[in-house]
């Protein structure tokens, strides 16, 4: 015997592995954190450095904590840590940030058995709690360079009736406009979601149905559909939080149930409810309903017979 | 309705490899567990001469198949090997004397109707050259009737082999002419020949040997693994989906692997039974892939020896990187189905360890059987029989798509596998108990 390996089939992969996967989520955000800097300046930067620090540092601590493998090099809290950051306001204190990302990683995360365990969304979980914990904070915007504003409410704040101008679509579509630091452009959102979605990493199933669904909803109720789309956290929200592998449902049609869903209930919170902004609790309820559409979704084997 | 596959690097390297044939080797040790079912049972004692063509085990069960002496020589002993499945198996070691002297007793069979037809391929000693090792004697004694389709596979999905190529490229009027002698014995409306369209030069051959055979056709399938798999086959030319616990025939399909009707062929002309493969030599421990003709048992080092090794070998494959299975030294005998061996460097060996399932769905969506893995994965790991019976996982063809797609590299295979045994251990059980119940409950009447 010459010490050859003796293994099951098969005995080759595709190249694509959970590091891959997440490294091109973190390339897909790179236009959005440029964009971040372009409109609310080095402080974005510091902001967005923080939280993924704080995200890795969290993982690591905990797993080593609990004698689990170390998984930061496979860049999911990274990811994590980084879009928070994103969902956040520019003059977000710091250690509410940090708090915000400790949050994430832990109890959302970890608490549930890590990678592949929760059931919801841990950046939108944590910015939901930041949201309620930090209500002041967290709907505190910063006016935007390169704009005429002078008030610094959000799109949708003044299409609910707030005081301010609605910015042209032109600064909406580039991100010239309130709200938080990586949600504002469209441009540089849709620029990463293309990218994955050419690399294979998310499918067109979600984003369309979501944004999709905000956009037929808002045209028939009236709502000035074109900002209804580009405004909040929408395009963030359709291609990088709603299409996170573990807390959506891995069908096609399951994706565009869930689609769907979020934007029926970003439409029915921006129409009706209190806030004026909904994407981050839409996808956290459509988190909760993940099971059942994954129950409802199940492929039907090729040749299976119903017993 | 179009099923899933994946798109397998195809490393097609030895396509152009006309097969050369082996020098004959020193000594050869021919297994008797070749095919599904019974394994054969050697009629040769040793000090015995042999010569090429004859009959060296005769089939073991209706489940089973003759074996050959693909070199002239004398048998030395019956020995035991570990076969790459795990399991001791008899070798017949044959000490070849150089001269390859044909078997007095080659002529060509006599066939009249599909019964002496069927007799003939028992007599060939063919089983699934494809890589499966189903009798081929069984498959065809069925009911002429119930044929609609016969379907030649020359689909070869699997990477880096090309012997059912070459079986096409050299040996097509073989394939005609057993094509020819099904359609005389079966009376099929269709008969076609499914091909990848990575090997365009496939098509246009089986497409000009082809014209005027009744009913004869050639479908170029699109290159996505498993386009070979047998019932991926049957769908993707006719449409019929073979249900579960069912088989071709039921939706009224013949499948036969091209190069399992080429040695077919070749019997019924000249008598020379199924003793030889031409096999694919190609890995990256390999330092000339190519194409070589081997006699059935010749052990895998002197193949690896003639084609030379860049480095020493890690992982050594019985067939395609997919399926294949690795052999666990280079003793082993070259097989009747084996079509290829794939010799790794240490890089390609090694398995990549597994980390936690992120849920992306990849499994899912790659499944040609729309089966969900990871949710088999989770049933298995749980205990749960009946959710693995509610998961169809015996509908499972063990392609590796899942396995291949995984980002976190989890062995779903090998789950699919244990989880296949779990769920027949558990009817087993049930059936079992059953039974007694209703044993018990007649002994009660009875009193």
């Amino acid at each position: 015997m010459n010490n050859m390996v003796v293994s099951v089939n098969p005995h080759i992969y595709a190249k694509d592995t959970t590091q891959t996967i997440m490294r091109d989520v973190l390339i897909a955000l790179l236009p959005a954190v440029l964009a971040s800097i372009i409109f609310f300046g080095v402080q974005a930067l510091l902001v967005e450095v923080i939280c993924v620090a704080v995200a890795v540092i969290c993982e690591w601590a905990f797993e080593k904590i609990c004698n689990k493998p170390i998984t930061i090099t496979d860049f999911s809290a990274a990811v994590t840590g980084l879009l928070l950051a994103l969902n956040l306001p520019v003059d977000i204190p710091i250690w509410q940030a940090m708090f915000g990302a400790f949050v994430a990683i832990i109890v959302v995360k970890q608490f549930f058995g890590g990678i592949g365990q929760n059931f919801a969304n841990p950046a939108i979980t944590a910015r939901v709690i930041m949201l309620v914990a930090f209500s002041g904070a967290m709907t505190t915007w910063a006016i935007p360079a390169f704009t005429d504003a002078t008030s610094a409410a959000t799109p949708l704040a003044v299409i609910g009736g707030a005081e301010g101008a609605l910015p042209t679509l032109a600064q909406m579509f580039i991100g010239a406009r309130g709200g938080s630091m990586g949600e504002t452009s469209c441009l540089a959102l849709l620029i990463g979601g293309i990218y994955l979605i050419a690399r294979k990493v998310i499918s067109w199933h979600t984003p369309v149905a979501f944004i999709g669904t905000v956009l037929v909803l808002t045209a028939l109720l009236g709502r000035q559909p074109l900002y209804q789309v580009m405004a909040g956290g929408l395009f963030i929200g359709a291609f990088f939080m709603a299409t996170d592998y573990t807390t959506s449902p891995p069908t096609p049609a399951g994706k565009l149930i869930f689609g769907v869903g979020c934007g029926l209930i970003t439409v029915l919170i921006r129409v009706w409810g209190n806030y004026p902004e909904g994407v981050s609790f839409s996808i956290l309820l459509m988190n909760i309903l993940n099971p059942y559409i994954c129950d409802w979704t199940k492929t039907k084997p090729f040749g299976g017979v119903q017993a | 309705m179009k099923l899933h596959g994946i798109h397998a690097p195809h490393r097609k390297n030895t396509v152009d490899s006309a097969p050369t044939r082996l020098p004959v080797p020193p000594m050869i040790t021919v297994p008797m567990s070749m095919n599904i079912g019974a394994p054969a049972k050697p009629v040769v004692k040793p000090g015995d001469e042999v010569k090429v063509g004859q009959m060296i085990a005769e089939a073991g069960g209706f489940m089973s198949a003759p074996i050959y002496s693909g070199v002239s020589g004398k048998v030395k002993r019956l020995d035991e090997i570990v076969s790459a499945n795990g399991r001791f198996d008899t070798i017949i070691v044959i000490e070849t004397d150089g001269q390859q002297t044909v078997w007095e007793g080659v002529k060509p069979p006599e066939v009249t109707d599909k019964d002496s037809f069927v007799e003939a391929v028992r007599q060939c000693g063919c089983v699934g050259l494809g890589g499966a090792g189903f009798p081929t004697s069984v498959k065809l004694n069925v009911d002429p009737d119930r044929v609609h389709n016969i379907i030649i596979n020359g689909a070869e999905c699997e990477p880096y082999i090309t012997s059912d190529t070459r079986t096409m490229i050299d040996n097509a009027e073989d394939v005609i002419y057993g094509a020819q002698l099904l359609q005389k014995y079966y009376t099929a409306d269709k008969i076609v020949i499914g091909i990848e369209d990575n090997k365009p030069q496939c098509v246009k051959i089986m497409q000009d040997a082809g014209k005027g055979v009744p009913g004869f056709e050639v479908a170029a399938l699109p290159a996505l693994y498993p386009q070979g798999g047998e019932k991926v086959l049957i769908y993707n030319t006719t449409g019929e989906i073979v249900p579960e616990g069912k088989l071709p025939i039921d939706v009224g399909a013949i499948v036969i692997n091209c190069t399992t009707l080429a040695v077919i062929a070749k019997y019924i002309k000249t008598g020379m039974p199924l003793v030889e493969k031409v096999v694919t030599v190609d890995g990256s421990a390999v330092a000339n892939p190519q194409n070589v003709v081997v006699p059935v048992g010749t052990p895998i080092k002197n193949v690896l020896d003639f084609v030379g090794l860049k480095c020493e070998p890690k992982k050594v494959l019985y067939g395609g990187p997919m399926m294949g299975t690795s052999v666990p030294s280079l003793e082993n005998p070259i097989m009747k189905n084996t079509n290829a061996i794939l010799a790794f460097d240490e890089k390609e060996a090694v398995d990549p360890a597994p980390s936690a399932c992120i849920r992306c769905g990849r499994c899912v969506n790659h499944c040609p059987f729309n089966l969900m893995p990871a949710e088999i994965e989770r049933a298995y790991t749980n205990n749960e029989p009946e959710t693995l019976k509610s998961l169809k996982v015996n509908l499972c063809m063990e392609c590796g798509c899942c396995s291949f797609s995984c980002p976190a590299r989890r062995p779903l295979v090998q789950v699919n596998k244990l989880a296949k045994a779990m769920l027949n251990k558990y009817n087993a059980e049930q059936k079992a108990a059953a039974e007694k119940k209703a044993a018990k409950a007649k002994e009660k009447e009875a009193v």
